[in-house]
């Protein structure tokens, strides 16, 4: 895990997900620790369960799907064994979460002042005036650019942008220690997207507040992410700095990812993919998940790999980097 | 909101004319000579024409018809062939009764349906969702009067626990009112409460699943404030829509359920008119009940658009 | 939208998922079925399997409770409650079934003109919600009162209030198909009006219409029940289900299975119809709503 670093944030440890008490399982011993004020990134493809990732540490898993074992270390306690009340408490108050798609996160029947209220009166005992000058405060933290009249808006008055800095604005209402953000920007426009990232950078910054980042676009993961978790079929299978993944990529998914991004100087010619698909839900091949799609398995590939270090602070889950190397000549 | 309010009134109007129009054309529908039909076939020559001059039957369509509308926007519907007095006065004699029936009514199918409704959709799938379900199917097939009479029979005439009908005014004893009307307003219910809880169910389970549900949880609200303001206040708009049209139904079986219960409502009359072809209580009593129902709509139209703002920009 | 794109009623033979498997499988179709296939069976035989003439009475056995002689008991003149019973499903049936089909076709054509030709759509709506002003109950009691007591009537008034709703889901369906593309394409290619509209239009927004039907069938059933308890129904003696339940009205102390077992009947056909109806929405589209009454 981490070397010597103030003390975790968020200490996640063997968590395992699944379908109902005995179905198919989504993720498996799912390790990973965050840093307070650290912005960590978890990138994967559809179907690695990164979003299950997010929705079980919140404990907003939809039914059947529910976590099946592991502890998850919020400072001296384990948010999996917590009462519902006090998982309510924590939400939306030290953890908040905002979603992907801002067109339909907010309650259409609601004002934003009633929306936003509902945070702060919750989690911050504030009503009336103080209450409302809190949400203007909050509206103009997230850049909103009239305030005073879009806290009384309803959400179909206000464009997507727009209405996903409502969300940022009503995660902040708790004063997060963590915001968990499930692909906060995919579903807005290219140039809002980018808006909306320096505005959580920004925030990130000056509240020292730690950020779990689900994403699948490497560009967000460039711009944003202090250190970068890899998922793939529900396993972390590499993660370190983000520097580390993007000069020294070591799991071949992780690899691949990297290189079937188009690049414009690249010139005409094949797009590089990855061969096959994600396995589907409980269909995973015994052994490495990634086996049947990675240039470089062996027999050794059908044990499923470890997380093991290929640096400092760099671990990867693949047994090819530590496989002998063919002899290449006198060159150390 | 202004102005949705006067486009809603506007477009009531054509909707008011084809329905003065057509209950006026009731009459037309009549096989053969109307007067004799009110009158038994023993009646004389001059009794005919007396009940035909009441009716207007000579005079050209036209003029009859310009003659009616005089009326009737006046208020006076006319005279009622079989009690000789007014068919206004005769109708709001007896509305109270018919308003206080369909109004317990549709308390009871509210609150009873919804609260099913929620309670089924939070329970999805288990027991109680099955159960409500079935109860609601049951409710929706039976038959109204019939219910209706069982109801006498086992808890008016066997148990005694309620009278077995008529009706007592509510500023003479508010208690007794409620207490008479306690077992009509349940059974005229039934079927609305069976569709109210079916509706909500399926409304209140599209909305739980919706992705500002989510958020509401994210945010560490309480579970039952999530299902009640965020979940039934969405769930509840398209049932707002439906409720106007619930309305009529119970106005309609309003009717009947007062032929059974024998209260001196709208509904007896206007079935006392049809038995005997007392034709100007049945066209005044149609007009009224469609003018309630389109003023109902209207109102529920309004309440709509109160609720939901996204409706007023249509 | 996608509401009226789902499998047309005939579907590929061949494929294991057919529209008759499915529907098959369908808890609600199925027991539906089984119970308005029971009593329609009754109705059909009712004739045959009746064990008394529903219409002759016999004094002797005046208000005999329910025993192995006379199934259901017998009622203040003597007669059979299960004869007539059965005679009496046979006559509901056959009205109900009569306004499904009338309403139906009616609905049909009401519905595709108001929804394919936009002139006439705003008229003959406005003259739809006029109609549908009137509580359905009361129409057909108005109607069948001016029309006289028949069969016949009581099968045109009933249509008559049912026809506005069935006619605006019609058109609902009519307004959603005549947007999609390939209509657009017939339409470039020449195809006249009455061709796009019964090879593409009505051919795709048969589903609803279907569902609705059987709600109307069970309506009909309802109604009709109604109109003769009041008295404006058939005329005596027929043995309709609201005749037999007004006659045991005076009697419901002394023996009520005269109005507890027509009423149970109409309970079962009904909620039959309704459980075919349920099931056939759920098969056919389970994104429709549509009321049963």
């Amino acid at each position: 895990m981490n070397a010597p670093a103030p003390e975790p944030l968020l200490r996640l440890r063997g968590l395992d997900t699944g379908i109902g008490p005995r179905g198919p399982l989504i993720l498996y011993g799912v390790d990973l620790d965050l840093a307070p004020g650290e912005v960590l990134g978890v990138v994967g493809e559809s179907g690695s369960g990164k979003s299950m990732l997010a929705l079980s540490l919140m404990g907003l898993l939809p039914q059947p799907v529910a976590v099946r074992a592991g502890q998850a270390w919020w400072g001296e306690r384990d948010l999996f064994t917590l009462r519902p009340a006090q998982r309510r408490a924590l939400r939306g108050g030290e953890m908040a979460m905002i979603f992907q798609e801002p067109m339909s996160s907010l309650n259409p029947v609601m004002r934003v002042s009633q929306q936003l209220g509902e945070v702060l009166r919750w989690h911050r005992g504030l009503q009336g005036a103080p209450a409302r000058a809190e949400s203007l405060r909050l509206l103009e933290r997230v850049e909103m650019p009239d305030p005073p009249r879009q806290l009384d808006s309803y959400p179909h008055e206000l464009s997507g942008g727009m209405r996903q800095r409502v969300m940022i604005a009503m995660a902040l209402a708790g004063r997060p220690r963590l915001l968990v953000a499930d692909e906060p920007t995919t579903a807005l426009d290219v140039t809002i997207q980018a808006q909306i990232l320096e505005l959580l950078r920004r925030i990130q910054r000056d509240e020292g507040m730690a950020v779990l980042l689900i994403t699948h676009d490497l560009g967000v993961i460039a711009q944003m992410c202090d250190r970068v978790a890899v998922m793939y079929a529900g396993r972390i299978v590499e993660h370190g700095s983000a520097l580390d993944l993007f000069d020294r990529p070591t799991h071949p998914y992780t690899q691949g990812l990297l290189a079937s991004r188009p690049r414009l100087s690249a010139g005409a010619g094949w797009l590089t993919t990855i061969e096959g698909t994600v396995p589907a839900v409980g269909q995973l091949p015994p052994g490495c998940a990634f086996a049947p799609r990675c240039a470089q398995a062996g027999d050794d590939c059908a044990q499923v790999p470890a997380l093991a270090p290929c640096g400092p602070g760099h671990w990867a889950a693949c047994v090819a980097p530590q496989r002998p190397r063919p002899a290449q000549g006198p060159h150390r | 909101m202004g102005r949705y309010v006067l486009r809603r009134l506007l477009a009531t109007l054509p909707v008011l004319l084809l329905v003065s129009l057509l209950t006026f054309a009731l009459l037309w529908l009549v096989p053969g000579d109307p007067a004799s039909m009110f009158l038994d076939t023993s009646a004389t020559q001059e009794a005919l024409d007396r009940v035909r001059r009441e009716m207007g039957l000579d005079q050209p369509f036209l003029v009859r018809m310009g003659d009616w509308y005089w009326r009737v926007l006046q208020g006076d519907l006319g005279t009622s062939l079989l009690l000789n007095r007014g068919v206004t006065e005769a109708i709001l004699e007896r509305l109270p009764v018919t308003l206080s029936l369909t109004a317990i009514a549709f308390v009871f199918a509210v609150l009873i349906g919804v609260a099913a409704g929620v309670l089924a959709a939070v329970r999805h799938g288990r027991a109680a969702d099955q159960g409500v379900m079935t109860l609601a199917l049951l409710g929706l097939s039976i038959p109204e009067f019939w219910f209706g009479l069982v109801l006498i029979w086992l808890l008016a005439v066997t148990m005694q626990w309620f009278p077995a009908g008529d009706y007592v005014a509510f500023a003479q004893a508010p208690l007794l009112w409620a207490w008479h009307l306690a077992l009509p307003a349940f059974t005229l219910a039934c079927v609305q409460m069976g569709f109210i809880a079916r509706m909500t169910r399926s409304s209140m389970l599209e909305v739980l699943g919706q992705d500002y549900v989510r958020t509401a949880r994210a945010k560490g609200l309480p579970e039952p404030y999530v299902v009640l303001r965020h979940g039934l206040t969405n769930a509840m708009v398209p049932i707002v829509t439906v409720m106007g049209i619930m309305v009529g139904a119970l106005l309609g079986g309003a009717v009947v359920t007062e032929q059974v219960f024998s209260l001196p409502g709208l509904g007896r009359l206007i079935i006392g008119a049809v038995l005997s072809r007392d034709f100007p209580v049945i066209q005044g009593g149609l007009l009224f009940l469609a003018v309630i129902y389109l003023v109902v709509n209207l109102v529920v139209d309004l309440l709509y658009a109160a609720l939901d703002p996204r409706v007023r920009l249509e | 939208m996608a509401a009226v794109m789902q499998a047309p009623l005939l579907a590929p033979p061949g494929r294991s998922d057919t529209l008759g498997r499915r529907l098959l499988r369908n808890r609600s179709f199925m027991i539906g079925a089984v119970l308005i296939g029971l009593i329609t069976l009754g109705a059909l035989l009712a004739g045959v399997i009746a064990p008394y003439d529903p219409l002759k009475g016999n004094f002797r056995a005046r208000m005999v409770a329910p025993s192995a002689a006379y199934w259901f008991g017998t009622d203040h003149f003597g007669r059979d409650i299960l004869s007539r019973i059965l005679h009496g499903a046979r006559i509901s049936l056959q009205i109900g079934i009569a306004v499904a089909l009338v309403t139906g076709l009616l609905g049909v054509v009401i519905g595709a003109a108001s929804g394919y030709f936009r002139r006439l759509d705003g008229p003959i709506m406005r003259l739809m919600d006029a109609f549908m002003a009137f509580p359905g109950i009361i129409l057909a009691i108005a109607i069948s009162s001016v029309l006289g007591a028949s069969v016949t009537n009581v099968i045109i008034a009933l249509s008559i209030a049912a026809t506005p709703h069935t006619a605006r889901i019609v058109r609902a369906s009519v307004i959603v198909v005549r947007e999609m593309e390939y209509v657009e394409a017939a339409r470039a290619i020449g195809a006249s009006h009455t061709r796009i509209l019964l090879r593409h239009i009505l051919a795709n927004s048969m589903a609803p219409l279907v569902v609705r039907m059987t709600y109307v069938f069970a309506v009909a059933i309802l109604n009709e029940a109604v109109l003769s308890y009041i008295g404006v129904g058939p005329p005596p003696p027929t043995p309709t289900f609201g005749a037999i339940i007004a006659n045991g009205r005076d009697f419901i102390v002394a023996a009520p299975w005269i109005t507890v077992a027509p009423g149970l009947t109409v309970l079962v056909s009904v909620l039959g119809l309704n459980l075919l109806g349920d099931g056939l929405r759920d098969v056919l589209d389970p994104r429709m709503r549509v009321n049963a009454r």
